[in-house]
């Protein structure tokens, strides 16, 4: 098997008494979409708020690309090629659409040729395909904030995956959708398996069984069970925390 | 895209019309009144066959050219990157006690060169200063650096007043008039229109600055600071460089301003210039840079005006204590708040495209 592109040893988090997280263990392999489940409290957010760098994991290594981040700051992991999309949608609302985009654009680029706004024209071609991508281009003149929520959702996700990221984090992406926007989600997220690797949190279990490939199954902080969609499907441990608590 | 329903893309109303822009027109009107203000005085209050070229309200008005410049600085900090400097004048008078001990001590009376030495002099205590309150690895509160600001400013004013080498309590005075290329310069009209001039150049190159890609970035830090780090930006380090650039320009306002008023003392460094200087930003309006100037030109005028009458003068620090409060109150965004809307203040800065209606119906 290929080397994991994550790999995530270990990893403890308390916050005062109470234990998130305790000796987390996952593999995170190029290229495959990742479903992080479980129940609320389970430790999901915590884990890839940790991945992310919103905050640090207290005991354990996060290495990423073959490079330690466990206390890497968020600018630096996104330099390594992480990217990631709250829960709670972070986009620029006081923003034209376009303007966020060309924001997640030019994230990277030095500061003396952003003084020098070099890049606004070139990057003009990057934002027009992203935008048409995700089904914005009739909205690239818009304030971000007076779009419907799946479309700021969707925007959000186009940030994300703006520099290219060889890690995409996505916390609830289909939150507060339609079932209509849920399966374009899902069609929108699809054609980035060839060059990204997605780790998604999500409640709807039919959404996260359709597009991903493995699943890591939290209880209580610790690893319930992982693997393949059909292993977890079938197996008897978390058929019983899902059955028993829902 | 092909495979997705089209009726997504189409019922969703295009982008809303473009609106007219106020900005420019204001800020056009400024630069007329502010041109034509010193020929309009020195004609009205020409006594005979005379020209009087150093009138006393010319003069004071070359201060407040100055002063407006202190309140861009200060927009650029809290306006347009959420730093909240409540010590802004530190930087002014550092400039100022700069400019006055070249001038006593070693004769230097050149103005370029004055203004350049209050620039540097400006940055590097900018530079210090935004060190030590926004460096930390987590993202400093306003709070914390609105009490460091204001501490620095505090602190500074303290220790000038206790060193005899910068005059005490009492300050500065410069007898030495400024000159340009060797040639004297005064303190009436062509001295106004050289601050006009360095006013004019702070703001275009401020301006540049809110609007470039870089202006972009500080946009987003404005709205959702932590959203930025996860994108890549080095926070810390762009609010470094605008603090530092705000210094710059305080500075430089600084040393010229010693010259115009013949004086710099500890009140200059000190908290009382300090929160005039976010005076004039909240009662113009922050976030637009031809706000704060507004507020400054506003405020300084009054003062002037109702400085004639002692009734009057008495109670206008009042008066100007009701006003900000109404003003904070209900109109945050200033007086320019009164003509621009939200959408102008933030702007645009990609391309800006015509808005295609025809995408809607390709699909």
């Amino acid at each position: 098997m290929t080397e994991p592109l994550l790999k995530i040893r270990d990893v403890g988090k308390a916050f005062g008494t109470l234990r998130a997280l305790s000796g987390v263990d996952v593999d995170i392999h190029p290229n495959t979409f990742h479903g992080l489940i479980g129940p609320n409290g389970s430790g999901k957010s915590t884990l890839l708020k940790a991945i992310a760098g919103d905050h640090f994991a207290d005991e354990g290594t996060i290495t990423f690309t073959g490079i330690d981040v466990t206390r890497a700051t968020p600018w630096q992991r996104s330099r390594l090629g992480l990217s990631l999309k709250f829960q709670i949608t972070a986009i620029l609302p006081e923003l034209r659409v376009y303007d966020n985009l060309l924001l997640a654009l030019q994230a990277h680029q030095s500061i003396g040729g952003l003084l020098l706004s070099r890049s606004r024209h070139a990057l003009d071609v990057e934002i027009m395909a992203l935008l048409d991508q995700f089904l914005l281009s009739s909205q690239a003149e818009r304030l971000a904030g007076e779009m419907s929520h799946g479309e700021q959702q969707w925007l959000e996700i186009a940030m994300a995956l703006a520099l290219k990221p060889k890690l995409l984090l996505l916390d609830e992406p289909t939150g507060g959708m339609s079932p209509e926007e849920r399966r374009v989600t899902g069609e929108l997220l699809a054609p980035i398996r060839d060059h990204c690797t997605l780790i998604i949190v999500e409640h709807d279990l039919n959404f996260i069984k359709d597009i991903c490939d493995n699943l890591t199954v939290l209880d209580n902080g610790r690893v319930l069970d992982g693997g393949t969609v059909a292993e977890i499907e079938g197996s008897a441990k978390v058929q019983k925390v899902y059955t028993t608590r829902a | 895209m092909t495979g997705l329903p089209a009726p997504l893309n189409a019922v969703i109303p295009t982008g809303a019309s473009r609106e007219r822009r106020v900005v420019p027109i204001i800020e056009l009107a400024v630069l007329a009144i502010l041109l034509a203000y010193p020929v309009f005085v020195t004609l009205l209050t020409a006594g005979g066959e005379t020209l009087d070229f150093n009138n006393y309200f010319v003069i004071r008005a070359t201060s407040i050219l100055l002063l407006a410049m202190l309140a861009i600085s200060f927009d650029l900090c809290w306006g347009y990157s959420g730093i909240m400097s409540f010590g802004q004048a530190l930087f002014f008078g550092m400039g100022g006690y700069f400019a006055a001990k070249l001038a006593t001590e070693f004769g230097v009376t050149n103005l370029l060169l004055v203004a350049s030495a209050g620039m540097m002099i400006g940055t590097l205590s900018a530079m210090f200063v935004g060190w030590f309150l926004l460096l930390g690895k987590k993202s400093p509160s306003i709070v914390f650096v609105s009490l460091g600001t204001l501490t620095s400013s505090f602190a500074a004013q303290r220790l000038i007043a206790g060193s005899q080498w910068l005059g005490a309590a009492n300050g500065l005075s410069l007898s030495e008039l400024p000159t340009v290329f060797g040639a004297e310069l005064g303190v009436g009209v062509f001295f106004y229109y050289v601050a006009l001039l360095f006013l004019f150049a702070a703001y275009v190159t401020s301006r540049i600055l809110v609007r470039s890609q870089f202006g972009l970035a500080l946009s987003g830090i404005r709205q959702n600071e932590g959203r930025l780090a996860f994108l890549g930006y080095r926070l810390q380090i762009y609010k470094l460089i605008v603090f530092s650039f705000a210094g710059l320009i305080a500075g430089c306002a600084g040393a010229i301003y010693a010259f115009c008023v013949g004086f710099v003392g500890p009140s200059t460094i000190g908290i009382t210039t300090s929160t005039f200087a976010v005076l004039y930003g909240l009662f113009g309006g922050v976030g637009t840079l031809i706000g704060p100037v507004i507020g400054t030109v506003v405020i300084e005028g009054l003062t002037v005006l109702l400085s004639g009458s002692d009734a009057l003068k008495a109670y206008w620090p009042i008066m100007l204590g009701v006003i900000m409060l109404v003003v904070v109150s209900y109109r945050p965004g200033g007086l320019v708040g009164l003509f621009v809307t939200e959408r102008e203040r933030f702007g645009s800065f990609g391309i800006v495209r015509r808005l295609k209606r025809e995408a809607a119906h390709d699909d």
